[in-house]
């Protein structure tokens, strides 16, 4: 899947990067917490989030994370959109709540990021 | 052995909005040292987390970066108010964070973890009333 295949999915309006919009997508993680982005994500994943603060520009840079998707319509303001512009990031925005943009995605094929999923001898 | 590079940043308590600035400068110094791929990430991760960690919990402190032949060091060191169970405050999911920091989406209980995760090595001292020390070492490749 591309940035492209994920703004027609979503019905995403792209707010930054139009230039780059064929950069394909491989796993996706949604989280409002950013201590968990930074212990999962990687850069071939695209992040996304209802959380508009320069903090998720800022740990997007440390990953070099390549698109960021907004839901809920949300737009984050124009210093934090500079910023990403900055590091070239692609920002897209979509009117779909956090859970509705990730079900489609899935159906559509995208993945989240590998972790265990079965329980360890030190969860007991 | 012959330290490369050493650069230091101030880290004030609950300065939310510069938070993050002294990863930023470690990640593109290295970068222009030629230090890439998954030691890059690692470092770059866990110096964001021990400067949120400085922000969110100390009251202030000092983040430096030493670059040595053989690997990359991080050492965080904060004048109080030290951690009085370290073993507590390792644990993936607890944390004493307060609101601001989780409306940015930080104080999740994951810092600790995250930064022990990332590093080849990591040491953590506390003295309650005094304050918190803790080194990271990333071996760089040969």
């Amino acid at each position: 899947m591309t940035i492209q295949d994920m703004i027609r999915i979503l019905n995403a309006r792209v707010l930054l990067g139009e230039d780059k919009l064929d950069t394909p997508v491989y796993t996706a993680c949604c989280s409002d917490l950013m201590s968990d982005v930074l212990a999962f994500v990687d850069e071939k994943t695209v992040l996304i989030t209802g959380l508009t603060n320069p903090h998720v520009v800022r740990t997007s840079e440390m990953l070099d994370l390549k698109c960021l998707v907004f839901v809920r319509g949300k737009v984050p303001t124009q210093d934090i959109l500079d910023s990403a512009d900055e590091q070239g990031l692609v920002v897209i925005t979509t009117k779909l709540t956090a859970f509705s943009a990730c079900g489609m995605l899935y159906q559509e094929g995208l993945r989240g990021v590998p972790v265990p999923v079965e329980w360890g001898a030190e969860d007991k | 052995m012959e330290e490369l590079i050493r650069k230091s940043y101030p880290v004030a308590q609950a300065d939310y909005v510069s938070a993050g600035h002294a990863s930023a400068d470690i990640k593109r110094t290295l970068k222009q040292l030629g230090v890439g791929g998954d030691v890059l990430r690692r470092v770059a991760v866990a110096s964001y987390e021990v400067e949120l960690n400085l922000v969110i919990h100390s009251l202030g402190g000092e983040l430096t970066l030493r670059v040595l032949p053989d690997q990359v060091e991080l050492i965080s060191a904060d004048c109080g108010p030290g951690i009085p169970d370290i073993s507590m405050a390792m644990r993936e999911g607890f944390s004493t964070a307060n609101d601001e920091a989780r409306s940015l989406g930080f104080g999740a209980g994951m810092g600790l973890p995250n930064m022990k995760r990332n590093a080849d090595t990591f040491d953590i001292q506390s003295t309650v009333g005094v304050g918190t020390t803790i080194t990271m070492g990333f071996a760089l490749p040969s």
